[in-house]
């Protein structure tokens, strides 16, 4: 479905990271044709087969033993990544009624509906665990489970739109690529269907914001104002500094998380500078330069105190993006309602006509 | 109505594509359903698809050096020649289910006859879309079955929708004898596909003689200047320039 009609733009960016989508995949086709340790020699083998099984970067799979905390955790982190695609469709959808031409009303449409793609494999990756997505979509409207932070600014202006494909879902690839290696099975295989179509945004993101920048000055002053907003907030999409994220140890060592907050982040900047150059447009950090010790970019940190209060619920749009969802649910309740009543009364005919 | 050249012929067709498109697309991330949504935004992609072909051949026909976006972007309501039944707003589930049942069961056998009709651009156009015109007829027939036989108040919610859009139907059947196909050719097809449908979900059609129309001489509802102020707003704000 997605249109292909816009032009990679010389230097597209992302490039790498696909090709190590790409070998994840291999790496889980290759996972697959080794012959697994084949079975638990017994019950009291469960924990160690487990442990082995993750140790031989095989996959778990839904009806293998797994230790209770490692379920939560992948629950836990696939619902918050479902949910953020979804809620995500928001601030882009805010945009299509008013999209500047209709070839880019066509690719944005076609994004936005693929994030409502997204979001529906992972809560299919989630159910595996034993959990249904009706339970989840409750966690998420009652406020006990979170979306990604970063979907609670506005989106002003169209730049907003190129700033959320080039650097919104770029650090969602960034993110995302380690996890197509992920330990559990149905995770990774959700995450390296998504980064291929997560790179297609990246790039439709990125060719808007290079129209705009070469465009009239009025049009580059919209795309260096959208990079001023979205910098800071697209970095702390990383989480926390390593030092006070709460989840990392553990979730290393089950292989769910493979890097750093700190070093995607790092990963992420690395990436970005040499793409904004080639837009023309400045990246709104005095303190940003190479370090040739590092073979990395110096940077600021984004303000964590801010990424705090916007996960606890006082960003700017976190009500006004929670009371969409709940309306859009509510409203759709008597719909709902009908398909199952039709659906139920088709079931109770067919079972008379079998009687018969 | 007097006799429409080549160019408002395709613009009509171009224009009933486009403003339902813009109509869809606002249920984006507001569906009943998740798979709703995508099936949405499916839709209105084909609608707007099709709005994008049409427009740009209407373009050429009319040789004024106009492309698809001069002709979205640039016209104001007196100028758009798509039917009334298109712009009018969304309503609840049940009325966006009306207006697609109703669209899509003309859009099918206009497509298809275009397919046959002499002008080759018309007819590539109508064998590409006729097969999504299919589809959208398929969703829509299922969600007014579903909605007019569910629950009592989906019943209720399903024939208010039904009594409120079935008046714009006359509009698109209006007798235009010298275009490639001649909508009221279609009306047999039309009526004989809906009664089905409607039947099946225990619906009925109202008894009504009220027939607005106008949407094809460029005299719309008060919804249309609204929803093109809105599709038309960022376009308008930055004349020339390349987005
Ligand atoms: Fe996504
Ligand atoms: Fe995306």
């Amino acid at each position: 479905m997605y249109g292909n009609d816009f032009g990679a733009p010389e230097e597209a960016s992302g490039g790498g990271l696909l090709g190590e989508v790409e070998a994840a995949e291999a790496a889980l086709r290759e996972a697959a044709a080794r012959q697994r340790r084949g079975a638990p020699a017994s019950d009291d083998d469960l924990a160690g087969f487990f442990a082995e099984v993750v140790e031989a970067d095989q996959k778990i799979e839904p009806r293998d033993w797994m230790p209770e905390a490692y379920r939560k955790t992948l629950i836990r982190q696939i619902a918050q990544h479902a949910h953020s695609e979804i809620i995500g469709m928001q601030p882009e959808g805010n945009w299509i009624s008013r999209a500047p031409s209709l070839k880019r009303k066509a690719i944005l449409l076609a994004k936005v509906q693929d994030e409502a793609g997204h979001g529906l494999y992972l809560y299919a990756a989630a159910e595996t665990l034993g959990i249904s997505r009706d339970e989840l979509v409750d966690l998420l409207l009652n406020g006990r489970q979170k979306y990604s932070s970063i979907f609670n600014y506005p989106t002003l202006t169209w730049a907003d739109v190129g700033a959320i494909g080039w650097l919104v879902d770029g650090a969602a690839i960034v993110n995302q690529v380690p996890l197509c290696r992920c330990s559990y099975g149905p995770y990774a295989r959700a995450m390296i269907r998504i980064c291929k179509e997560e790179s297609f945004h990246q790039r439709q993101g990125y060719e808007i914001l290079h129209t705009l920048s070469h465009g009239t000055p009025e049009q580059k002053a919209m795309a260096q104002d959208a990079l001023d907003r979205w910098w800071y907030p697209s970095l702390a999409m990383f989480g926390p500094p390593d030092g006070e994220s709460t989840h990392s140890t553990q979730s290393m060592a089950w292989k769910i998380k493979r890097f750093s907050n700190d070093e995607l982040r790092q990963r992420f900047v690395d990436m970005c500078v040499q793409q904004a150059e080639i837009l023309g447009l400045t990246i709104p950090d005095p303190d940003l330069r190479w370090n040739d010790e590092r073979q990395a970019y110096d940077f600021t940190q984004p303000d964590y105190d801010e990424l705090m209060r916007v996960i606890s619920g006082d960003g700017p749009c976190n009500r006004q993006r929670m009371a969409h969802r709940r309306q859009a649910h509510a409203d759709g309740a008597w719909v709902r309602e009908a398909a199952t009543a039709y659906a139920a009364k088709r079931a109770a005919e067919n079972k008379e006509k079998v009687a018969a | 109505m007097s006799e429409r050249t080549p160019f408002e012929f395709t613009l009509s067709l171009g224009d009933d594509a486009l403003i339902a498109a813009q109509r869809l697309a606002e249920w984006t991330t507001r569906a009943p359903e998740m798979e709703e949504d995508i099936a949405l935004a499916n839709i209105a992609l084909d609608q707007l698809g099709a709005a994008r072909l049409l427009l740009t051949y209407a373009g050429e026909l009319e040789g004024a050096g106009r492309d698809e976006d001069a002709l979205a972007y640039l016209r104001d309501d007196r100028q758009f020649r798509n039917c009334l039944l298109v712009e009018l707003p969304n309503g609840d589930f049940a009325v966006t289910m009306a207006k697609l049942l109703f669209l899509s069961a003309y859009q099918l056998p206009l497509y298809t006859a275009l397919a046959e009709c002499a002008d080759e651009r018309l007819a590539a156009i109508g064998s590409k879309t006729r097969k999504e015109s299919a589809y959208h007829l398929d969703h829509a027939s299922l969600w007014v079955k579903r909605l007019g036989d569910g629950t009592e108040e989906s019943h209720r919610r399903m024939q208010a929708a039904v009594d409120q859009v079935w008046p714009y139907v006359a509009e698109l059947f209006a007798a235009d004898p010298g275009a490639p196909v001649d909508p009221a050719t279609l009306r047999a097809e039309f009526d004989a596909t809906v009664a089905a449908v409607l039947t099946e979900a225990t619906l009925t059609r109202p008894e009504t003689g009220w027939a607005p129309a106008g949407g094809r001489d460029g005299v719309h509802t008060e919804h249309l200047s609204y929803l093109l102020a809105e599709m038309q707003v960022l376009h308008r704000a930055h004349p020339g320039a390349q987005w």
